[in-house]
């Protein structure tokens, strides 16, 4: 059977739309809505929301490889994202990342053999002023040190 | 003591609710708004004086004064919360720790321009903000400043959050137009401007986050109060955010005018102990750097610091201490911009791309001769050449890093490693 959004999904689509004047402006609420159902946005799903939306596959997949935030691959049950770009680096990020790293046993973009953690460095998160920063599924961690990640890590089951 | 305009509120406990809000005085602008006509809104956030803090600095009243009224088009509010400007965590405070301040701005800047539907778009990242705006326009709509006749006054506003989902050039006006209609974030080519052809092909205005939190004051108080606080040109106050190696990094709301050296010492508290400062990025990182010497001069505002050779910006301050390797900052910003232009330009594609390759390979001491120059060469044809100024954005930091730290670029050259192990 090929994939469907669930009811709830469903409902938040139509509530979406009545938002806009145009079904293509509710695509990045839709991106999220199915992101949340089914984790990340693979090929079935680019196909469900253009059946659902009325829009070309091609314009969705164009559209999905634009924003880093939409997942062109499943992520493991955590994924850390860690800032890498000049305040928090000033602030000593680099040894933060190498750290995740060697703990995870892990390059940046991969998962870890047991699908707990992903690792991805990405670009300022807004949390220059208490860097190093990362953000953990949605949830922002600042200040970081390798101690503070290494309890973050063991909080997270 | 100068009157608070944005941050009033930040040390009131839960004043992201409303009635704490409206306990501070908070909607009551919007009562005095209705009373006038949106013209005469208009006319006094004209009188104010008070420039876009999103980057560019342009007079918000002059901006609101562009839209047609007579085009039969709905008009659209697009609010700016993509804050992704590297040193720039300003807009968050205010999403998180005072959300009505910017719903109200917003309702207010909506009356004034005719517009009935506002679209708040918000980076994808942002979690905590989202949550606390969700809430807060839930409020606003339960307590009648949102939705249809607003207070009575036969004014209707609907307001939307619209979340991004991680591109940095969503910020820049156009893109974000673009991406609000479901599309990839490509700036578009100016004119039309906006503001007679933006939103769905409406006129539409785009204001960042801290530009409409300021409105309620200066409704409330009359522009005049406003004036008073700045300078002539630079009316007003605004937020600056702090970051890099001092001792209170964080958020600050001071008069447009002061010396940069008093944020630095008096609001951050001077470098962290041992460090000595090396130089100062004034408005996000893609503004000239400013070395420490040029930091003791300069005032804090539009005019001082286009002046000195740099721009106020976003008022994001990086700071960057002795120990740290210049080639190394600018590898970083090079690599963030390659990262996120959108593609559409040749000479910014290639440009960040190939300027990041070169740095990459330099900073690993495999710089030749005449990279350096090539570097400038390569921002010399990237600057003024493209649709949107994300080119200028890394065109800028290369030629003032360089033209001001160049020693520490033909060392790597030089001696095939860095400076600062
Ligand atoms: C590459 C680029 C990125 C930008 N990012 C932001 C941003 O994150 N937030 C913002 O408010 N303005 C940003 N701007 C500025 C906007 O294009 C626009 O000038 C601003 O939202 C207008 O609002 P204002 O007049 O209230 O400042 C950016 C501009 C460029 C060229
Ligand atoms: S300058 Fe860069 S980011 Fe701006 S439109 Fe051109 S390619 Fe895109
Ligand atoms: S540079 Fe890391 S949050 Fe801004």
């Amino acid at each position: 059977m090929s994939l469907q959004f669930s009811e709830t999904s469903e409902q938040r689509i139509e509530e979406t739309l009545k938002r806009y004047p145009t079904k293509q402006a509710a695509l990045l609420p839709v991106f999220w809505i199915a992101q949340e159902q089914f984790g990340w946005i693979s090929q079935e799903t680019i196909e469900l929301i253009a059946r659902r939306l009325d829009l070309s596959p091609a314009h969705i997949y164009g559209v999905a490889t634009f924003y880093t935030m939409l997942l062109k691959k499943p992520a493991g049950k955590y994924h850390l994202q860690v800032c890498r770009t000049l305040p928090c680096a000033l602030m000593g990020c680099d040894s933060l990342i190498g750290y995740l790293k060697e703990r995870l046993g892990i390059e940046e973009g991969e998962t870890t053999d047991d699908k707990k953690f992903t690792l991805t460095t990405v670009e300022c998160l807004a949390s220059c002023g208490t860097g190093p920063a990362m953000m953990v599924n949605e949830k922002y961690y600042e200040n970081l040190t390798c101690e503070r990640a290494e309890e973050i890590l063991k909080e997270l089951k | 003591m100068m009157d608070l305009v944005l941050t009033k509120n930040f040390t009131t406990p839960n004043a992201y609710q409303v009635e704490v809000y409206e306990k501070t005085g908070g909607y009551q602008s919007l009562r005095k708004a209705f009373g006038m006509k949106p013209t005469e809104v208009i006319e006094e956030v004209k009188k104010s004086g008070l420039r876009g803090r999103g980057g560019a600095g342009f007079p918000a009243g002059m901006k609101w004064g562009f839209v047609p009224q007579n085009t039969g088009k709905p008009i659209y509010l697009c609010i700016n919360a993509d804050e992704s400007e590297p040193g720039t965590f300003k807009d968050r405070a205010i999403l998180e720790k005072d959300p009505h301040r910017l719903i109200e701005g917003s309702i207010l800047c909506s009356y004034a321009i005719g517009c009935h539907t506002a679209y708040l778009y918000i980076r994808g990242e942002f979690d905590l903000p989202r949550r606390r705006l969700e809430e807060a326009i839930q409020e606003a709509y339960q307590k009648g400043y949102l939705g249809k006749n607003i207070l009575g006054a036969g004014y209707n506003l609907d307001l939307y959050l619209h979340r991004g989902a991680g591109a940095y050039i969503c910020g820049e006006e156009t893109a974000l137009l673009e991406s609000l209609e479901g599309k990839r974030g490509y700036p578009r080519i100016k004119p039309p401007f906006p503001a007679v052809q933006g939103l769905f092909g409406c006129p539409t205005v785009i204001n960042n986050v801290e530009t409409l939190s300021a409105l309620p004051y200066i409704i409330e108080r009359g522009a005049e109060a406003y004036k008073k606080i700045g300078t002539e040109k630079s009316p007003g106050t605004k937020l600056f955010s702090v970051c890099g190696p001092v001792k209170k990094p964080g958020v600050y709301e001071v008069p447009l005018g002061l010396p940069l050296r008093t944020l630095l010492r008096e609001q951050a508290g001077g470098l962290q102990d041992g460090k000595v400062l090396k130089a100062v990025v004034p408005g996000g990182s893609s503004v000239p750097v400013l070395t420490a010497q040029e930091v003791e001069q300069v005032n804090l505002d539009y005019e001082s610091l286009q002046a000195a050779g740099s721009l106020l910006g976003s008022g994001g301050f990086i700071v960057i201490d002795e120990g740290y390797c210049m080639v190394r900052a600018l590898t970083n910003l090079a690599h963030f911009y390659s990262h996120e232009s959108c593609g559409q330009c040749s000479p910014c594609r290639e440009g960040t791309g190939w300027s990041y390759q070169i740095l990459k390979r330099m900073e690993a001491g495999r710089g030749e001769e005449r990279d350096i120059d090539l570097l400038l060469d390569i921002g010399r044809k990237m600057s003024g050449a493209t649709i949107c100024v994300l080119a200028d954005a890394l065109a800028m930091p290369i030629a003032s890093y360089i033209a001001k730290f160049r020693h520490e670029f033909e060392y790597h050259v030089r001696e095939k490693k860095c400076l600062f192990p």
